[in-house]
């Protein structure tokens, strides 16, 4: 089912590596995001792990990356000429597994080992630790130093592999963060794309009462970054902002992406406690009704 | 030592085209001609350490061996997250690189002296780290740091420091160097005082007739235990000399190692900046010497703690005429 071809829409992904022909069409994105929501559900349910509400926020920019603008080779994780991904805001990884498994990365029966003894499936991305996890992360403000390095390291060997990295709204409180921004831009480095994945909540309250981040475009535009913006739940809007990646030649590109912390469960939806809070019998039937239900 | 360190460096880059070197905006006078010579391998991060790390990590993950360079409490005490998660978790290739260890700049005040880096590195598991004495040294360090797979830090002196060895130098990582045998006791030196550990074990010497084993302890992790062992069974008396806080650093490591396998009758002194502050300024030199570490007190120390009165006459013209000030050098 080719959506796109049927609407008269040009095709979104030029990219020749791109590998499964399926995900060409928007609405098996779509189901595959559903599919996705449901497995954290299920995770977070059976591990009673927190961060639900940051991993429902990244799923449909994670999907549409993963199943869409993104080379990889989930049978070659660590293929020279992959491109990278970092999910800088590391608590939310149990979205970036249930993606990765998604995409056959790992068997999907690793998901249920989430936050359990001896297994690898930690709370927090740790490096190689999971197939498609390049980086350590869930201390913040590290992911963005990191892949600016992978960026500068595949300018200099002239490969065309590109570096995505997911922030956190909260995460940009990190100097650490700003650093990495004003040197990216300095080294024209513009196989860099950071996400910010801006649902405006962090720890312990909203970013504009905790830390304000606006003008957010400006600030990044003003350190020498290309900014989009997007609406983060938006599968279209998202394939379109990737599909053409630097956005400007010799900067590095920034999508904001307006999202909503709990996205697609609606007493989870745009709520603090979906930070710590861990889904109970009751609700989760009640939650993986609702997002069998949603309308994208 | 920062010359040799420079001078390995650009060597070693010409031969290997892994060889990436970021630096905290420090290295004038030092890393014109490497930038000239590889441009494309050399970053200036900027004054911003965490990020340094952080990129240093991310060239790595590619496969490259990367350098990153800055003052020795800068590039370990600053950004030591970064260290912890992005360099030593991943077993990222990144030699962390910091000059002017202890007091190295000692005009400049306190927030310029490292006398914890080794304590805070000394934690994280995985980590080699190296402190050579002499320029000598410091090459061979570098280009053990090079071959080594993982991070590793590198404890340098500035720039000056006299030559202690003799070319060809048998280095190997994780192996002190006995540069002088002796049964009476042994004085483990490492870094920037292994200078001042030479002239306290030739005062102790020919002054006061002490047989003394100097070991160039270069590698504080992984730490010689078979030395440390042999020494204590066989000298009875053990000093550990650094310019470094004496919690953390090579006393402590050496206090861990003998503490772990016990020698009747052992005397043991931790020799090093005795856990305080030093709020004034100063010269090297001076700074060393109100802290108790100038040779005069430390040959005073040792006798004392050994038991021996000094002696008035025991510092000859000879040895008290030597030139030990080796000035402060380019920042």
């Amino acid at each position: 089912m080719f959506l796109q071809a049927k609407k008269g829409i040009k095709p979104y992904i030029k990219n020749k590596f791109y590998m499964t022909p399926k995900a060409h069409s928007l609405k098996l994105l779509q189901e595959t995001a559903k599919e996705v929501r449901k497995n954290i559900l299920l995770m977070s349910h059976r591990a009673k792990s927190a961060h639900i509400g940051s991993a429902l926020s990244t799923v449909d920019i994670l999907v549409s990356l993963y199943c869409g603008a993104m080379r990889v080779w989930p049978k070659s994780p660590k293929h020279p000429n992959r491109d990278r991904f970092i999910m800088s805001k590391g608590w939310g990884v149990a979205a970036q597994y249930a993606v990765l498994a998604e995409r056959n990365f790992f068997p999907k029966s690793h998901l249920m080992k989430h936050y359990t003894d001896g297994s690898a499936m930690m709370g927090c991305s740790t490096r190689f630790t999971m197939p498609g996890i390049e980086a350590t992360t869930g201390s913040m403000g590290h992911g963005l130093s990191v892949g600016l390095g992978m960026a500068l390291a595949a300018k200099h060997d002239k490969k065309s592999y590109r570096v995505f990295v997911m922030l956190s709204d909260g995460e940009l409180d990190e100097g650490s963060v700003w650093e990495a921004v004003l040197s990216a831009a300095h080294f024209r480095a513009d196989n860099l794309v950071a996400i910010v994945d801006y649902n405006k909540i962090q720890s312990f309250g909203r970013t504009k009462d905790v830390m304000n981040l606006e003008p957010l475009r400006k600030k990044w535009e003003s350190f020498g970054w290309v900014v989009k913006e997007a609406d983060g739940h938006s599968m279209n809007d998202l394939l379109r902002a990737f599909s053409k990646v630097p956005f400007e030649k010799g900067k590095p590109s920034v999508l904001i992406a307006h999202t909503s912390k709990g996205r697609g469960v609606s007493f989870m939806e745009d709520k603090i406690e979906w930070h710590y809070f861990n889904v109970t019998d009751e609700l989760l039937d009640k939650a993986l009704d609702e997002i069998e239900n949603l309308r994208v | 030592m920062r010359n040799a360190f420079v001078t390995t460096l650009m060597k070693l880059a010409r031969r290997d085209k892994r060889i990436f070197l970021l630096t905290g905006d420090l290295g004038f006078m030092m890393f014109e001609n490497f930038r000239d010579e590889f441009p494309d391998r050399f970053f200036n991060m900027g004054a911003a350490e965490a990020n340094m790390v952080g990129v240093a990590s991310g060239l790595a993950s590619v496969g490259k061996i990367v350098f990153v360079y800055s003052h020795a409490p800068f590039v370990t005490e600053r950004c030591f997250e970064q260290i912890k998660v992005d360099v030593v978790e991943s077993n990222a290739n990144v030699k962390l690189i910091g000059a002017g260890s202890g007091f190295g700049y000692g005009p400049l005040g306190t927030t310029h002296y490292s006398l914890e880096d080794i304590g805070v590195m000394r934690t994280l598991p995985g980590i080699a780290i190296i402190c050579p004495g002499d320029p000598i040294e410091v090459e061979c360090a570098i280009l053990a740091a090079a071959h080594t797979n993982g991070p590793v830090y590198v404890r340098l002196g500035k720039s000056g420091e006299p030559r202690i060895h003799q070319k060809p130098l048998k280095f190997t990582l994780g192996k002190g160097i006995v540069l002088e045998d002796g049964k009476d006791l042994a004085l483990i030196a490492t870094g920037t005082l292994l200078e001042t550990g030479k002239t306290v074990s030739q005062i102790l010497r020919k002054n006061a007739g002490l047989s003394v084993r100097l070991i160039s302890m270069h590698t504080i992790k992984p730490i010689d235990q078979k030395l440390i062992e042999k020494a204590a069974r066989e000298t009875k008396r053990i000093f550990t000399l650094e310019e470094h806080n004496i919690i953390g650093g090579l006393g402590s490591a050496v206090a861990e190692v003998i503490a772990e396998n016990p020698v009747n009758g052992l005397l043991f002194r931790r020799l090093g900046v005795r856990d305080t502050y030093t709020s004034i300024v100063g010269s090297q030199t001076y700074l060393r010497s109100i802290n108790g570490l100038s040779y005069d007190k430390l040959v005073k120390f040792i006798l004392n703690a050994i038991g021996r009165k000094a002696a008035s006459t025991l510092f000859s013209k000879k040895v008290l005429s030597k030139k030990n000030d080796i000035g402060l050098g380019l920042i």
